[in-house]
């Protein structure tokens, strides 16, 4: 491996006391307005308490988490806010996904919270074991990338589940902020960066009457396998436009199936970077949890082609 | 907790005056109609059981909202009866069925009430149940839900 002639640019931001103040924010806020009563004429009527921390949205319309930590598919991010907290509520949950292809696995987590489906905060943890590839590069067998997300998403207008009345989707806008934790290697295989920012755009709409889902994804990035292999490289280092599109469709209340394409940069001379998709199914059995399985191609990822395998994940909400 | 029945009132003249003004005024302002008939959906129709099916849905359908603490506020003491009949004819209208549908807008019926969105969503899950207790197929209870959903700019009045 070269030693590198610059050094890499490296960003200082204090994740886990952000971490910290994200799970604060989520349980400080756990209150219950309590009944109020309003005059009718010569009656008083009592209203039935709001809880603020709650999940009263229609099951499997906060999507599933996905790699990044943001609601949506497994593989790209929806403009929907993750959670099943209602327009007055605060929703949250964790996730765990596992993805396992012929020469590398990924080990990925995080938790989302939902505001007021108007805000959503996100943090997830990849860890990206390069197994015997690792051997081959010179790094060591099962040598492991890392990379940690911190993500915002914001509903910008439309309800992808009320609005039924004519073509709108729903909008949001979304920022991804990346920091992977080997520079030093990313910096060997080209990269420019060991950190980066996604700049997304989604819409999406929810056609009830056909139990099907649209969503369309336009990305700004400039990130290497979404950042695994670091941010802008040797071949070309600017932000480009990725597009990316979902399809889901409603089997019954639990169960949705669908299919998902991402496209890719192709940022660095080592290795080819190849667009992804993925078939899926859904299952939510209740409101706390979700089960996601899919098979997805993602190409070649370094020295090894062709890669594909199962995707698993878990969702767990309060 | 106790609740109260809400007592029915004859509109005043300025209401009656207004809603006449309303319906006059720009679709901004205007009620929604409650009840927009869809005759491409006659094939839901006949997957709701017709008439006698919609009739016994609402009969289970409102032991579910009583049932259902979040909504029980709405309807234990309301004219169940009045409901029923009400939501059967408007249901009915919307599947392209032979009926007529008589009573008040969606924001005139809900305006005397408090309705959130979790209180709506309720309502709807409730609904959702009353109809896989009757069977009706998944993609029937979406064609009728998706005339259904836009309402609730109607009836959630409050945040």
């Amino acid at each position: 491996m070269k030693s590198p002639a610059h050094s890499m640019k490296t960003s200082r931001v204090p994740l886990r006391l952000l971490f910290c103040l994200l799970g604060a924010s989520v349980w400080s806020t756990d209150a219950t307005i309590a009944a109020e009563t309003m005059t009718v004429g010569e009656s008083t009527v009592a209203v039935p308490e709001n809880n603020l921390v709650g999940s009263d949205k229609l099951l499997l319309t906060g999507g599933i988490n996905n790699v990044e930590g943001s609601a949506g598919g497994g593989l790209t991010p929806w403009a929907v806010i993750g959670g099943y907290g209602t327009r007055d509520q605060i929703g949250a949950n964790v996730f765990y996904t596992r993805v396992n292809v012929q020469d590398y696995h990924l080990d990925d987590y995080g938790v989302t919270v939902g505001l007021f489906n108007r805000v959503e905060l996100s943090y997830a943890r990849q860890r990206f074991d390069t197994e015997d590839v690792g051997a081959a590069l010179g790094l060591g067998r099962g040598f492991t990338l890392g990379q940690d997300i911190l993500g915002i998403k914001l509903r910008l207008a439309g309800d992808v589940v009320l609005d039924q009345q004519d073509w709108t989707p729903q909008f949001s806008v979304g920022i991804q902020y990346k920091k992977n934790d080997q520079g030093d290697v990313l910096h060997a295989v080209g990269a420019t960066d060991d950190a980066g920012t996604d700049f997304y755009l989604n819409a999406t709409k929810l056609y009830l009457g056909q139990s099907l889902l649209l969503n369309a994804t336009l990305r700004f990035t400039k990130a290497n396998q979404m950042g695994l292999l670091g941010f802008g490289g040797d071949r070309h280092d600017g932000y480009q436009p990725q597009f990316e599109g979902s399809v889901a469709y409603l089997l019954n209340r639990h169960i949705a199936i669908g299919a998902e394409y991402r496209s890719k940069p192709d940022n660095l001379r080592i290795a080819t970077e190849d667009d992804w998709y993925d078939f899926f199914v859904a299952w939510a059995p209740n409101k706390h949890v979700t089960l996601t399985l899919a098979y997805a191609y993602l190409g070649n990822i370094v020295i090894a082609d062709n890669q594909r395998g199962l995707y698993a994940s878990v969702q767990v909400g309060f | 907790m106790t609740f109260h029945n809400i007592p029915s009132r004859r509109p005043r003249f300025l209401a009656a005056a207004a809603i006449a003004l309303g319906t006059l005024a720009t679709p901004l302002f205007a009620d929604e109609n409650p009840a927009p008939a869809d005759a491409t959906l006659l094939p839901v129709f006949k997957q709701f059981g017709e008439k006698p099916g919609l009739i016994a849905l609402m009969e289970d359908f409102m032991v579910l909202l009583v049932d259902d603490p979040r909504t029980r506020p709405f309807f234990a003491d309301a004219d169940q009866l009045h409901v029923k009949q009400a939501l059967v004819d408007q249901f009915c209208v919307i599947l392209g069925g032979p009926c007529k549908y008589e009573g008040k807008g969606m924001k005139e019926a809900h305006e005397k009430l408090v309705i959130n969105e979790a209180q709506f969503n309720a309502l709807v899950e409730d609904l959702q149940k009353a109809m896989d207790k009757h069977e009706i197929p998944f993609r029937a209870q979406n064609k009728l839900l998706e005339k259904l959903a836009p309402m609730q700019r109607e009836i959630i009045n409050r945040r």
